[in-house]
């Protein structure tokens, strides 16, 4: 119990980033990459290793009787290369998220002056550094029109305008947000201002460090209040940006509350792996039980929270049963010769079912077994869940999951890993002058 | 009633309190209950509380209500009165689920709530025994059963005293 111990462990623990763990993780980086080539070199030649993957756009429309009115004016199926885009689309979107969501963690706890979390700042702290890398893939494949055009059907020449014979009334209706420049202007806006809203707030805490006295919390608070108006609303604003507008003539309500949710969730349970990884290895000391058994609870609230709004987002659909609104859940179950059947369901299993029983219970809150693979089983879950928002938008009839979707989530997995640990090697592992790590050490529940 | 006698040891401190029942405990006294102005980390280990199973109760009642939504749904919507809502089963699982949700939360949470009541006496009859009424200001209290205690009175109020209490009383109940 932390009050009849008065042994305070030492503040001064500095993450130790290899040279040898650097030189695999780059490895592994270009590992996926060649996986990547190999896996578009096989399917081109028509072999396929892996779930539903088809023979090199051999039956291009099969798609689109399956899905009947989905996609008109888009008469080409998709091909390899699409597929090939969605992975790296989708990958980006994904790790864009989990990465922001540590600003977002920060930014929270100390808008509500939460002392707990203080021990684990550094972590959160060093997740967000990633943001830069799918936030520039992403402005790169949105500023090139050849990938443009494969990842947004309403970007297609003359869909917007009513003389061409692609003209599509519904889209056209949504120009004065879909359109390019207001498009550009919101992507950069995203990147830019999560990363350097985060600059701001690393820069305070780790002037903390240095320093000391309250100054610097303050600002620290200040920025963070700054970024989380700046999310409150970009969260919504990108998840229709990222990921609704795939599908351009559909939308739903709840989309960015589920979009968020997953991001959410994914990211703390990202942080959880970290601190059990860094914990494996010896450092982290102070963080005990009762900080893994919050961490935990969040884990366990937001899966929850997700399925939540997830299930309220079907059941509108399902209950008013819109044509219009169904077909992207008919796209999902039996489009594309039903394909995308498992991925969905593998979804709910990882995300919902998995972590709510492994996770209920006090004790396996408590206990880095049962945590590592509740948090493994949201990370995994949630990768399926943006494969299965993004790809039928995306690859179309060309979607599986084989060798070209391993060796992307490699390489992108490889470079977040990366620039985390080399994050939390520039400093302290704790803030060893936050106001609130005294209150966080005692942390007791 | 009457032939209850308690001691009542006041303690100006919560950290004091929580090290004063530790002590006490371990010269094995025990202890009949401690009043806190609020609640104090530890104290329900250091007064050697089980961890209370209030789960098993929350789950009986919870597993009762998505039971009693379950049959609700299914009789009103697909057995005495079906209606066709937009072409699908008269039983639609999917809509279902708002009120099996809703019903499992309500029966469980007032289940747990009268559960808690019952079990701590805290009903409109109830009377409990105030110990002292500082306990709900600035004092931090600790009752012990003389009955149920081997050691006399004069020694655990002695055992009190080394541990910091301001004062000792005695309330006979």
């Amino acid at each position: 119990m932390a009050h009849s111990t008065h042994e305070i462990p030492s503040t001064e623990e500095r993450f130790e980033f290899k040279s040898e763990t650097k030189r695999n993780l780059i490895i592994a980086a270009l590992i996926g990459v060649v996986m990547v080539a190999i896996g578009s070199f096989l399917l081109s030649k028509g072999w396929s290793i892996g779930v539903w993957e088809s023979h090199g756009g051999e039956h291009p429309a099969t798609g689109h009787e399956v899905a009947g009115h989905a996609e008109h004016g888009g008469e080409h199926g998709a091909t390899l290369f699409a597929r090939i885009i969605a992975n790296i689309w989708m990958n980006s979107v994904y790790f864009l998220g989990i990465s922001v969501v540590g600003a977002f963690f920060i930014a929270y706890n100390y808008i509500a002056k939460a002392g707990w979390s203080s021990s684990i700042k550094r972590v959160a702290e060093a997740i967000p550094s990633f943001v830069i890398v799918p936030g520039v893939i992403l402005i790169i494949l949105m500023a090139l029109p050849s990938t443009r055009h494969i990842v947004m059907h309403w970007t297609h020449d003359g869909i917007m305008d009513p003389a061409s014979e692609h003209y599509d009334k519904i889209i056209a209706g949504k120009a004065w947000y879909l359109n390019l420049p207001f498009y550009f202007l919101r992507l950069i806006a995203y990147v830019t201002v999560w990363y350097f809203g985060w600059k701001a707030i690393r820069k305070y805490s780790l002037l903390e460090d240095e320093m000391g006295g309250l100054e610097n919390y303050y600002k620290g608070r200040n920025a963070s209040k700054l970024f989380m108006v700046f999310f409150a609303v970009t969260a919504s604003t990108s998840a229709w940006d990222l990921s609704m507008v795939i599908d351009t003539h559909w939308f739903s309500t709840m989309f960015g509350w589920y979009h968020l949710a997953s991001w959410h969730v994914a990211g703390l349970a990202t942080m959880m792996l970290t601190i059990l990884l860094l914990k494996d290895q010896g450092y982290l000391k102070i963080v005990n039980e009762s900080h893994l058994h919050d961490l935990g609870k969040f884990i366990f609230g937001f899966s929850v929270f997700w399925t939540y709004v997830w299930f309220s987002q079907y059941l509108l659909i399902f209950y008013a049963n819109l044509p219009e609104e169904t077909i992207y859940f008919r796209e999902r179950f039996t489009g594309f010769q039903g394909r995308y059947w498992w991925p969905f369901h593998i979804s709910l299993v990882l995300n919902f079912f998995f972590p709510f029983l492994i996770l209920m219970a006090r004790n396996s809150k408590r206990r880095p077994t049962f945590l590592k693979l509740g948090s493994v089983s949201v990370i995994i879950g949630h990768w399926f869940d943006f494969y299965q928002m993004h790809m039928p938008g995306i690859a179309k009839d060309q979607g599986g999951i084989g060798i070209i979707e391993w060796g992307t989530t490699l390489t992108f997995a490889s470079l977040f890993i990366y620039f985390i640990a080399n994050e939390l090697s520039k400093a302290n592992l704790y803030p060893k002058n936050h106001p609130f790590l005294e209150e966080s050490m005692h942390h007791d529940i | 009633m009457a032939d209850s006698k308690y001691l009542v040891g006041v303690f100006d401190d919560g950290d004091e309190l929580l090290h004063a029942v530790e002590d006490i405990r371990h010269q094995g006294v025990k202890i009949h209950e401690a009043f806190t102005p609020f609640a104090i980390h530890g104290l329900d280990k250091a007064l050697g509380y089980s961890f209370p199973r209030m789960g098993v109760a929350a789950f009986l009642f919870g597993i009762t209500g998505t039971l009693c939504a379950l049959l609700l749904t299914f009789w009103t919507m697909g057995v005495d009165w079906p209606i066709n809502v937009g072409g699908k089963n008269f039983f639609p699982f999917p809509t279902n689920i708002p009120i099996v949700f809703e019903l499992t939360v309500l029966l469980a949470a007032f289940g747990m709530s009268f559960t808690f009541f019952f079990m701590e006496d805290l009903g409109p009859t109830s009377k409990p025994i105030i110990f002292d009424v500082r306990s709900t200001d600035d004092k931090f209290v600790v009752a012990i059963d003389l009955a149920k205690n081997k050691l006399s009175e004069t020694e655990i109020s002695k055992l009190l005293k080394e541990s910091g209490a301001s004062e000792v009383n005695v309330k006979e109940v």
